[in-house]
């Protein structure tokens, strides 16, 4: 059986010293070994940015894509083969600016893909400019005088759009990510996991310690119910989004490859292709 | 008697038109004729201008033709817009219930019939539609009993009292026109045909077979025209085959869904129109700098922006061919007809396998929607071949050692492996990578993977990259197009040949990469050449004044009004130039 140990590579991660990616990489990494899969048996799909490099620096097999489209690439795999464990991953420019359409077609469609968002409030790898998760009022290259936009609430927003699974968790806390990332990949259908992952060299107001003051662990919360939408939207508005743990989970929703009609049980890259003379002469005779 | 004829239905969009012409040339299809069929539409659902133009033949045939023998009119409009199309012979069937008035200067002969009179008597105005083809039936001289198996397969599981019905309102038309025109028309009389059973069928439809044959077993796609027969198609029959169609948001994530699917190993389809294949460029590059397979359909519309999007044009050539930044493999395959289309989107699918690359299956509006008859298609003659796919035993590697996905072998094509095979990890990045897909900028490797890459294609195999019709070793000119227009330049050759002007035409089936040295021996063996096609700047003729020179013997003749090229347009431009 692997461990964690199986699934790095020799590939030195090319992140800042302190960046929170690395205890994602960590996380995913752990996560894998403790349910059991083979390195063969996961593909890691990612975007651009500091973190879409991610996927690179797991043994696994990887797909490192372009700007923003992680998750349908990712969706793409594992509707060629479910037999695959599919995570999707990348930074919040990339999932939530550039690449929000696809993020919310994913939540609401359901397929089994898992995707981890290294949220960091800021745009690393282009040099510290403005992201849909900055502050209001946060100062940087792009918005010298302060940003005038509205951070967007990921979580709430991921609620309304029919969302089956919901996490938030903190690059810190390894112990808490790791379970939530097992949690994410035994979830039928998608899950979503935004991780804070403090940016050390471009953010220095949403830091660790900004983080650990800030942050409300649901755990700590008496009666927190995660499997019902309305406390969780309402946890979620109290505390501005600033919560750790699994928010959200819905065990009944099939996914949509257990919805989809006629699709084939077996994955479909191991399908036999070719078809008999009588079925093509069926097919044509629709035309005659 | 004639050997064929054209007929044409209009009215306002909503009112049936389709349905109408569907029913007759379904008809003629059964009685063995051959069809060409045209449709004038708009992009909106209800109202506006429509019609079909229906060209029924005793022969093969392949364009619109140039005049009309029947107008079936529903409003005043569809006889105002079309009656300069019909020739002295010609003849008007209208509705009698907007009193329809034929304009002055036109030449044909107008019947009023009560359409919707008729239908109403019968119950239902929905089957004035069956009335006019009653009444067409009596012009050609054919029985309304001809019109039965379809009427029965049409209206057949509504009851047979929908049917006899239906029937009913085909026997009044045919009688009314009878009384008032005394019997059938001699000079629209038709031939009989060979009754023999034929294909008749869409581009559309006939690259979604070839797709379906070939292995396709997901699609991603977004709806646009004039593609989403091809995403109808597979919806409709994919999950006969455990396959399934994702409707995705846009057609970026329609594009990179296929990438995700095709690189985990089934062969995934994506097809489009001009705007969709816009979005799609950055995805199309991805596809090529990962050696991932991928087929796209680019069924061109009028353009650029939204454009004439329910019109014919050929002007998305040069995006197809060097469209994304940077430099990639690819090709471009351009059928002409349904039956090309059919084999040749098998063949895009091997080649994308084979050569690991991007593949665009170039269409056009008037191949994707126009139907066509086509001869029988020989499903011996496909074939599916997946290139250097690995199998499930690959020897171990060496520990923490990637699989080298991106070997630099002499052919540039390196051993592909899906995920989820023992033994064969590696990555895969849009960056410049090493031989085992990590990223890398050192220089040498740059080099070596671009070299790589540009290597695939040096020894690309495609079967009759150009049609070739030329039958003289000496030609005054040579006729060159792609797509669609096939029909039209061969069915105007032997009028040139009538003025004593030897022709020769080469249609253009693999358009990139290039056959140059195909193109340059019949550019040689001509005086003069002439390409044909629809769009404003001449795109075909500086794709072949790129690769083989010639500028000055190389001459355009273009059409970008958003109709198909007729013969005779052709014939009296070239007649021009000549």
């Amino acid at each position: 059986m692997a461990t964690f140990k199986d699934f790095r590579n020799q590939v030195k991660p090319n992140w800042c010293p302190g960046c929170g990616d690395f205890s994602v990489q960590a996380a995913i990494q752990r996560a894998a070994a403790n349910i059991g899969l083979e390195p063969d048996d996961l593909a890691v799909v990612s975007g651009i940015g500091c973190s879409g490099r991610i996927s690179g620096y797991i043994n696994s097999y990887g797909f490192h894509g372009i700007h923003g489209r992680s998750l349908p690439i990712a969706q793409g795999v594992k509707m060629a083969n479910r037999d695959l464990t599919v995570i999707a991953s990348g930074g919040d420019g990339d999932g939530f600016a550039i690449g929000m359409g696809h993020t919310i077609h994913a939540i609401r469609r359901n397929i089994d893909v898992t995707y981890i968002v290294m949220d960091n409030q800021i745009y690393g790898l282009t040099k510290g400019q403005t992201s849909p998760r900055s502050d209001f009022g946060f100062k940087t290259k792009s918005t010298p005088e302060g940003s005038v936009e509205s951070s967007i609430s990921i979580m709430e927003t991921a609620l309304t759009a029919g969302a089956t699974f919901v996490a938030q968790s903190f690059s810190s806390d390894l112990k808490e990510l790791t379970s939530l990332i097992e949690q994410g990949i035994q979830h039928k259908g998608f899950s979503l996991i935004n991780v804070f992952s403090p940016c050390v060299t471009y953010n220095k107001v949403n830091t660790y310690d900004w983080f650990k003051e800030n942050l409300v662990s649901l755990a700590d919360i008496e009666s927190y119910d995660s499997s019902n939408r309305m406390i969780a939207m309402q946890t979620l508005m109290e505390n501005n989004g600033l919560v750790k743990g699994l928010i959200y989970q819905d065990k009944n929703k099939k996914s949509y490859q257990d919805l989809a009609h006629g699709y084939s049980e077996t994955a479909l890259s191991k399908a036999d292709l070719s078809i008999d003379d009588e079925q093509f002469n069926e097919l044509i005779s629709e035309f005659m | 008697m004639v050997d064929q004829l054209s007929w044409k239905v209009g009215g306002q969009q909503g009112e049936g038109i389709d349905s109408t012409g569907e029913v007759f040339s379904l008809a003629q299809n059964r009685l063995g004729y051959y069809l060409y069929t045209y449709r004038h539409f708009s992009s909106r659902i209800k109202g506006g201008h429509t019609n079909n133009k229906i060209r029924v033949s005793t022969k093969e045939i392949g364009a619109v033709s140039d005049d009309l023998d029947i107008l079936v009119a529903f409003d005043q409009e569809t006889i105002d817009v079309n009656y300069h199309e019909l020739h002295e012979e010609g003849l008007i069937i209208a509705d009698a219930k907007f009193n329809p008035t034929a304009p002055e200067d036109c030449k044909a002969k107008l019947y009023a019939v009560p359409f919707t009179e008729i239908a109403n008597e019968l119950g239902t105005s929905l089957m004035k539609n069956m009335v006019a083809i009653g009444a067409t039936s009596a012009i050609l001289g054919q029985s309304t009993e001809d019109y039965r198996e379809i009427v029965q397969e049409v209206y057949g599981r509504k009851g047979e009292k929908v049917v006899e019905k239906n029937m009913e309102a085909l026997r009044q038309g045919a009688e009314y026109f009878n009384e008032q025109a005394g019997g059938p028309i001699e000079r629209l009389q038709l031939e009989k045909a060979d009754g023999k059973k034929r294909m008749f069928i869409i581009g559309n439809d006939a690259i979604s077979l070839g797709f379906l044959v070939g292995g396709v077993r997901f699609m991603s796609a977004y709806p646009i025209t004039p593609a989403s027969e091809i995403m109808e198609y597979m919806i409709k029959h994919l999950p006969k085959y455990g396959g399934t169609v994702i409707q995705t948001e846009d057609e970026i994530a329609a594009a990179t869904m296929a990438i995700g699917a095709n690189y985990a190993g089934v062969r995934t389809i994506t097809a489009s129109a001009g705007p969709g294949l816009s979005l799609m460029m950055e995805a199309i590059g991805l596809s090529g700098i990962t050696e991932t397979p991928l087929v796209i359909v680019d069924t061109q519309r009028g353009g650029p922006s939204t454009g004439l999007p329910t019109k014919q044009e050929q002007s998305d050539l040069m995006a197809m061919i060097y469209g994304t930044h940077g430099e990639i493999p690819k090709v471009v395959i351009a059928p002409s007809t349904a039956e090309e289309a059919f084999y040749d989107a098998v063949e895009a699918l091997n080649i994308a396998e084979e050569y690991q690359c991007p593949v665009i299956v170039l269409s056009d509006l008037q191949l994707s929607l126009g139907k066509q008859t086509v001869q029988p298609l020989d499903y011996s003659k496909t074939e599916i071949r997946r290139g250097k796919l690995q199998g499930d035993e690959l020897p171990e590697l060496e520990a923490k050692e990637y699989f080298k996905r991106y070997e630099v072998t002499e052919d540039g094509i390196s051993p592909r492996v899906l995920p989820g095979t023992k033994n064969g990890i590696y990555h895969v990045t849009g960056v410049e990578h090493d031989q085992t897909g990590k990223p890398s900028e050192v220089a040498a490797n740059r080099q070596d993977q671009m070299d790589k890459r540009n290597r695939k294609l040096q020894n690309l195999k495609f079967k009759n990259p150009i049609f070739k019709n030329d039958k003289h070793d000496e030609a005054d000119v040579l006729v060159v197009g792609f797509n669609s227009t096939r029909g039209a330049i061969e069915e105007m050759m032997p009028r040139l040949e009538d003025d004593g002007i030897k022709v020769n035409h080469a249609h253009v089936r693999l358009v990139h990469p290039f056959p140059a040295k195909e193109m340059q021996e019949m550019v040689d063996s001509a005086k003069k050449v002439i390409v044909v096609e629809n769009n404003s700047t001449g795109q075909l003729a500086n794709i072949m004044k790129m690769n083989i020179g010639n500028l000055d013997k190389i001459n355009n003749v273009l059409k970008y009004n958003g109709n198909p090229f007729l013969p005779s347009e052709i014939y009296t431009k070239c007649k021009e130039l000549l």
